[in-house]
């Protein structure tokens, strides 16, 4: 093999990036993987995983330094003194605010793995039809039995744990044993069941962490630090799961420090042959070849790379005939719910900490349920005791005020909900060739914003949260809508879609782009709609199926 | 982090906010030079240990304020993670306070009893109670007008804060710092590796 030459080029290290150099790598491919950041390594790179809470010297606050140079995460609850190394430098990566737009990024190997939320759920043919049947947008180019022996596949490998609950709009999967629900929250769960008539329910978070040990990674240990990076790899991360296992097959190269700066096009064969990087410590430029390559830079990113390759042939870059590249961008919008408190469950108290609470899947337009809107909403929460940070009326002072601050306090219960966002053609991202970042390179701005369908969705979602308190015999129900700029709810999605036509769509029903088939995008990019369920699954899932193309394409000759 | 505590972190409120972690915005005004070495002395930090002390005292059930060192935990927040602004609150603060306990008790706090501390204490956070009630009308009213400006387009509007009295200050500081020290998380029966989740423990 000739130097700076491989099989297949993965780029970028994250969820669907350590996917897919598993699965290149798993299939014999000599495989590049490519991580513009750091090196960030499993367990002796966790800062703070294996200290205790105590020796933080901030107890997890972030310092005026870091609240002046990372504006952008402290937008919400994304600052922490455990986690501030693992955020993108917001003065070298710059970006362009042409309406608000939360942009959480992690630029280091793993990515945003080690510090995702976990939640993990499938998609259903609601989901996957839902374009086609309203005429909105494009049809997804795949449907549900498509993607089902992938979801089979991604989750018997990451570990991901739930109940059965045999919802035809969540479908189940192959899972490890349920991170259990409290006794308040069981409670709740029934109330909701009977008043609702079995059309509500709130079920077991699921949860990319493992409740029963698989091959190499230790079970969770229910100490609820998973972004901090955990010690016993007990939830899914690049690093504690797809990594090793494309490590231990010998056919990976990892990367780090690489920024690629464009894809080579080879116009007359119609394929790419390489990428060219920007070694981001040294400024030197390199180039490497492969007959694939992996787009996983996440969504914007991925984007990004795509407008800034073969812009001699397509002015917007590969992937930009149909018009829609950079279009189409979408998220969840979220920060909003209700809240109350608990009687009656003053005995009962908890053990553990969960890296999970409850999910209450989405029950609009379903099933007879018409809405003034269309898709739908889901809502996480969770039911606990107050801790020592409450207040204690009359009681602010002395040895009695300590004292009772040591034991829990009284049960509360909060959810905050997760809508669809559609598709909109003019939410787009767009290269801003005016402001340059670190490396002299051109950054991304954002134009995107809720629109009608998504405003009214948060009526209905803070109501609707309200009402099923209320119903479930919750005090003092309190609902609260922070607004939502866009990508604050870190489900950025879109930018590349997939599609039927390369007229309207940059991805085919094999994640390949349609101008060179030899580029697969299988991030967050692809995503032809958002749904409202957490998507990092759906990616792992994608990555998997697209390898497993790609590999029988090569072996055919067809790539 | 997931969402669920994401939203307790949220929740994180002791008569206010944390000082410190609600000021994001704030903080990037100004510049942050008071010299780090020199901010809080050992005496002010022994001094400090001794009011924490009087809001969280040892009992028999665990050790109090000042085993937890929480003058020294105040020393990092004020000097780190306060803004000039914040910063210029507590060191006046600490005078006036030293000052009122004077002209109340005829003398330092030092050498009031602890019946005379507590009580001391006790006015300060009545006082604070008292001024809370305005300073929350107004912070209704500017979360209200954030909310305006990003929806018209501006994701970064300034929210004018009312000042944080001093006690509050010096009362949040004692209760975050103990409660998470070593001593403090003991105190709340912590088990670091629990291993496990039970939803439902029932005292014996």
């Amino acid at each position: 093999m000739a130097e700076n030459t491989y099989d297949a080029i993965v780029i970028g290290s994250g969820i669907s990036g350590g996917w897919a150099a598993k699965e290149l790598t798993g299939k014999g491919l000599k495989t590049l993987m490519l991580e513009r950041g750091r090196n960030y390594e499993h367990i002796k790179d966790y800062k703070y995983g294996t200290k205790q809470p105590w020796e933080f010297e901030h107890r997890g606050s972030t310092t005026i330094e870091q609240q002046q140079k990372y504006p952008v995460i402290h937008r919400g609850w994304a600052a922490n003194e455990a986690v501030m190394d693992c955020w993108t430098n917001e003065q070298d990566s710059p970006y362009t605010e042409i309406k608000p737009f939360t942009w959480w990024r992690s630029y280091q190997l793993g990515g945003r793995s080690t510090l995702w939320g976990r939640q993990s759920y499938r998609w259903s043919d609601f989901d996957f039809e839902a374009n086609a049947k309203e005429g909105w947008a494009i049809d997804w180019p795949i449907r549900y039995k498509d993607i089902s022996p992938w979801y089979d596949y991604v989750e018997k490998f990451a570990g991901i744990s739930g109940a059965k609950d045999g919802l035809p709009h969540l479908p189940d999967g192959q899972f490890l044993p349920p991170v259990s629900l409290n006794i308040v929250e069981k409670d709740i769960a029934e109330r909701l069941k009977k008043h609702y008539k079995n059309q509500r329910h709130l079920i077991n978070g699921r949860v990319a962490n493992l409740t029963a040990a698989i091959p190499g990674r230790t079970k969770c240990q229910f100490r609820d630090r998973c972004w901090e990076g955990c010690p016993f790899g007990g939830y899914f991360s690049t690093q504690s799961s797809t990594l090793p296992a494309a490590v231990a097959t010998g056919n990976l190269t990892v990367r780090p420090w690489s920024i690629v700066t464009r894809i080579i096009y080879d116009k007359d064969k119609k394929r790419a042959t390489g990428v060219e990087i920007l070694d981001a410590q040294t400024n030197q430029t390199y180039t490497y070849h492969a007959k694939i390559i992996f787009v996983n830079a996440s969504s914007l990113n991925s984007a990004w790379v795509l407008m800034n390759s073969a812009t001699d042939i397509w002015e917007g870059g590969l992937g930009s005939s149909s018009g829609e590249l950079g279009h189409n961008i979408m998220d969840h919008h979220y920060n909003l719910g209700a809240s109350g408190s608990i009687e009656g469950f003053d005995d009962h108290f908890i053990y553990g900490r969960r890296p999970t609470g409850f999910y209450i899947p989405r029950f609009s337009n379903l099933y007879g349920d018409k809405r003034e809107f269309t898709r739908g909403f889901g809502y996480q929460g969770g039911a606990s005791r107050d801790s020592w940070s409450r207040e204690i009326a009359e009681l602010n002072i002395g040895g009695d005020f300590k004292d009772a601050l040591t034991n829990p306090g009284s049960w509360n219960i909060g959810m905050t909900g997760f809508g669809e966002i559609l598709p909109y053609h003019e939410n787009k991202i767009t290269l801003d060739l005016q402001k340059k970042d670190k490396w002299g390179l051109p950054v991304l701005a954002m134009d995107a914003e809720l629109k009608d369908n998504e405003k009214k969705m948060r009526i209905a979602i803070t109501m609707e949260a309200a009402n099923m308190l209320d119903v479930a015999g919750v005090k003092n129900v309190n609902t609260w809508d922070s607004g939502h700029a866009m990508g604050h709810g870190i489900h950025e999605m879109g930018t590349a879609r997939m599609g039927l036509d390369p007229k309207t769509s940059v991805l085919n029903q094999h994640n390949q782009v349609w101008d060179a088939l030899n580029v697969f995008v299988t991030d967050g990019a692809c995503m032809t709609s958002s749904a409202c369920v957490n998507p990092s699954l759906t990616y792992m899932a994608l990555t998997a199926r697209a390898c497993d193309f790609a590999y029988n394409e090569l072996k055919k000759g067809n790539l | 982090m997931d969402r669920r505590t994401a939203i307790s972190r949220v929740a994180f409120i002791l008569g206010g906010t944390i000082i410190g972690a609600d000021l994001f915005i704030s903080g990037c005004t100004g510049d942050h030079t008071i010299d780090a070495q020199n901010i809080l002395t050992d005496a002010q930090i022994s001094y400090l240990n001794e009011v924490g002390e009087t809001i969280l005292p040892k009992t028999a059930a665990s050790e109090g304020a000042k085993a937890a060192n929480v003058g020294q935990f105040m020393k990092t927040m004020v000097r780190d993670c306060y803004t000039t602004e914040n910063q210029h609150i507590f060191f006046t603060g600490l005078t006036d306070f030293e000052g009122l306990c004077k002209k109340t008790y005829g003398k330092g706090f030092l050498n009031c009893s602890p019946i005379e501390k507590k009580e001391f204490l006790i006015t300060l956070d009545a006082k604070v109670k008292e001024d809370k009630k305005r300073d929350d009308l107004l912070q209704q009213t500017e979360a209200e007008k954030e909310k305006t400006s990003q929806a018209s387009g501006k994701p970064n509007y300034i929210k004018k804060t009312p000042p944080v009295p001093y006690f509050t200050m010096i009362r949040q500081l004692t209760l975050l710092g103990y409660f998470t020290s070593e001593i403090g998380y003991k105190s709340i029966g912590y088990v670091p590796v629990p291993g496990r989740y039970d939803g439902d423990v029932t005292k014996i």
